[in-house]
């Protein structure tokens, strides 16, 4: 039951026109209709919210106004009091991030026989690939090829993906699902073998593999005890704040600070992997965000100051569910499964006014204009939002599919008294994924020389929207690709030698001379959401 | 006027408004978390807390980021508790009822006291669960600790030293890499890629072009 009667009898509406809306197959909407959606509601489209560089290598091109700030900001750092002379740490690989990609890159990495180490600001694990609930996608059943799997993903990012990366992307998917199996990922399979997939916007085969619905969870701390196991070392609350250069401009270590006592540290490599994810957490729009508390696109400052270039920076995914009450998960993620199992999105009429499996900057413009244009949404404390029906999914597949295919979800709403069998919930879009991101070439690396990156922190796999299941995917098979390369990369490399922090002045200097005046700094490393009194 | 709650933060007491989450009346109170902060949405475990109600008995454990404040919450984050994991290669060892004796000995000591369920903050049966994997019944330990967010708190109410989440870490390992039902199609899918089955029909596609792609793609048939 909702503490609100409001929300009770307006769910008796959706109530009442269930077994209707189950019946019904809404319409799918034409390439037309969904461009002028997007053009008109996508929060991508909103001029106004972007800022044009007028620095660095995407000088003239538009970034979210949030990042534009970070990314033309001062180091936290000043070059002069840095001792590069005498690292604390000596590795080949290094890897900044410990999320699925950083911790992928350093499996693969200590696989090939180099030594490998990953710092992170948090923990190793806390990153969004925990939090990914709904699944992975691989065409690896027999109606589906990864020819069709690239063509969906193709077409869902709207034609922009570089094809190089995609096709890595859906060649290299079945191996990566193979290779996690082999590490102990539980996956839903039948009793055959057989694994258990499903549907998820925009796919036109049955390619989503999950694990329940801590799809992420189940592989990240798969993936974190491996590293244990291997005697990988992690460096948790560190954080990397610079990129250090050597004498030829090639990727050198970089420069990393206690989070407790701020104690700067220098670690020099032969190859860095930037694996740090996304940005949610700076709140695009004033959007809430799915994200976890780091993503705060370090790796994007990191990457920009140093001279990687970026692709597609202003594109961002809103994921089209994300918890519209109650507040205290207000922008939480509903998976996109709770869609794949049946539950449609029903408007404040009981109308269910779209597919529910349409890509998610469809689907996410489409709740937008339910709630805006068309008046049909249903005010929540926080804004606004349209339900998501979930009880539809048991009256389709029978008592019980709930608990066993999206545990978490029912914990999750559980706590507040609401029980998603029996009641449908509200939802509206979160900021949820970074499309773009650093500009890597197919063995992983960006335009600096032995500077690589991986998962989320990169742009131009997906294009400019990506697919339910294709990120999970992504910081696997990217993640190993850049370990697998970096490593390579390392073993050719001799010990860096002149490491120098030049490019902190260099980049000051443009700042000047495009006449930016700022006391910003970044990376940005934490959200700041403690109250001023 | 919103409706106000008194808390003790670590003893001290703070005025927050009602409905925020215990992580949120900490960040309201003024708190710039570092530690016991992670997802912020259930799934990470770093956010471990204990806390008692005021004049009441009963100790309660939770993840701060899933829990609202209430009125006289006295509240302690656990951001770090020393679990042990052992350290073991997953392609030696085997699904037998020895690696758990070699590797977790101490759960063979458990007295039964059920302190660890009762303090499962995603409400687990964690000391059926260690049952299981006394006995080599990986796959049901691996069920029963399935959505295990491996904050600790059970290890910190347990008289025997047991380190729960990283026993249930291993049976779930052991579960999917040996347990578990192969997967026939898999396998075959990336023999086939490896064979270069697809290599020319991906080539195709990625030379067309954009055109002729959005052609296939807007028409392409969607299973059912």
């Amino acid at each position: 039951m909702y503490k609100i009667d409001r929300y009770n009898e307006l769910a008796k509406v959706v109530a009442e026109k269930r077994a209707e809306n189950a019946a019904l197959e809404p319409r799918r909407m034409t390439a037309e209709e969904k461009e002028t959606l997007l053009a008109t509601f996508h929060p991508d489209y909103k001029e106004g919210e972007f800022t044009v560089l007028s620095a660095g290598e995407n000088k003239g091109e538009k970034v979210p106004t949030q990042l534009a700030e970070l990314l033309q900001a001062h180091s936290r750092i000043n070059p002069d009091e840095i001792d590069l002379s005498n690292p604390d740490y000596d590795t080949d690989v290094l890897i900044i991030g410990g999320g699925g990609a950083g911790a992928s890159a350093a499996i693969e990495a200590d696989e090939a026989g180099v030594k490998a180490m990953i710092v992170t600001k948090l923990r190793i694990g806390d990153a969004n690939t925990m939090m990914a609930e709904g699944g992975i996608q691989a065409a690896d059943k027999p109606n589906d090829s990864p020819a069709i799997h690239y063509l969906d993903a193709f077409g869902g990012g709207h034609f922009a993906a570089k094809p190089e990366l995609l096709e890595k992307l859906v060649t290299k998917a079945p191996e990566a699902i193979l290779w996690l199996n082999k590490l102990g990922v539980e996956f839903d399979k039948d009793a055959d073998g057989t694994m258990v997939t499903t549907h998820g916007g925009g796919t036109s085969r049955k390619r989503m593999h999950a694990a329940k619905d801590y799809s992420g969870a189940e592989i990240m701390r798969t993936l974190r005890d491996e590293v244990l196991n291997r005697g990988i070392p992690v460096i948790d609350f560190t954080a990397a704040v610079e990129i250090i250069l050597d004498k030829d401009g090639k990727a050198a270590g970089a420069v990393l600070m206690n989070m407790e006592t701020k104690e700067l540290l220098v670690a020099r490599a032969k190859t860095v992997v930037i694996a740090t994810g996304g940005a949610g957490r700076l709140h695009y729009q004033g959007f809430p965000t799915s994200n976890h508390y780091g993503a705060t696109a370090d790796g994007l400052v990191l990457g920009y100051r140093v001279g990687a270039k970026l692709l597609y920076a202003d594109t961002l995914q809103y994921h089209p569910t994300g918890t519209a009450y109650p507040e205290q998960i207000f922008g939480a993620l509903v998976t996109e499964k709770v869609r794949s199992l049946g539950a449609k999105l029903i408007n404040i009429n009981g109308e269910a006014f779209m597919h529910p499996l349409e890509t998610r900057d469809v689907t996410a413009a489409s709740i937008i204009r339910e709630c805006s244009e068309r008046g049909n949404g249903i005010e929540t404390e926080q804004g606004i939002g349209v339900w998501l029906d979930t009880p539809m999914i048991e009256y389709k597949n029978g008592e019980g599919t709930i608990e066993k295919r999206i545990p978490a979800m029912m914990r999750m709403f559980g706590k507040y008294g609401i029980d998603i069998r029996k009641e449908p919930i509200l939802v509206y879009p979160t900021l949820h994924y970074q499309n773009g991101g650093l500009d890597i070439s197919a063995d992983g690396m960006t335009g600096v020389e032995n500077l690589f990156a991986a998962g989320e922190v990169v742009g131009g796999i997906h294009g400019r929207n990506r697919l339910m299941g294709n990120s999970l995917l992504d910081v696997i098979v990217f993640g190993r690709n850049a370990g697998i390369y970096a490593a390579a990369k390392a073993k050719e490399t001799a010990q860096p030698e002149g490491l120098t922090l030049e490019h902190i002045k260099k980049f000051d200097a443009e700042l000047n001379e495009a006449g930016i005046e700022t006391e910003t700094v970044s990376p940005k490393l934490l959200p700041n959401y403690a109250r001023k009194a | 006027m919103e409706k106000m709650v008194n808390i003790y933060l670590f003893g001290k007491k703070y005025e927050v408004p009602a409905g925020l989450t215990i992580m949120t009346a900490m960040e309201y109170a003024g708190y710039q978390l570092l530690r016991g902060c992670g997802c912020r949405n259930g799934f990470c475990g770093a956010c471990a807390t204990i806390y008692r109600i005021k004049d009441k008995q009963e100790l309660h454990a939770c993840l701060a980021c899933q829990t609202e404040v209430e009125e006289g919450m006295y509240v302690a984050t656990l951001p770090f508790f020393p679990l042990v994991k052992q350290v073991y290669n997953i392609e030696e060892i085997k699904p037998t009822e020895q690696i758990m004796m070699q590797l977790y000995p101490e759960i063979y000591s458990c007295i039964g006291c059920n302190a660890c369920t009762k303090a499962c903050t995603q409400e687990l049966s964690v000391m059926q669960y260690i049952a299981h994997a006394q006995r080599g019944e990986y796959e049901a330990c691996a069920e029963l600790s399935f959505d295990c967010v491996m904050c600790g708190v059970c290890s910190s109410r347990c008289p025997a030293g047991i380190s729960h989440p990283q026993v249930a870490m291993l049976a779930r390992r052991l579960n999917g890499k040996y347990i578990a039902p192969e997967c026939g199609h898999l396998a075959d899918r990336v023999q086939e890629i490896n064979e270069g089955t697809y290599t020319s029909l991906i080539e195709d596609l990625m030379q067309k072009p954009i055109a002729e792609l959005k052609e296939l793609y807007n028409t392409r048939e969607i299973e059912k």
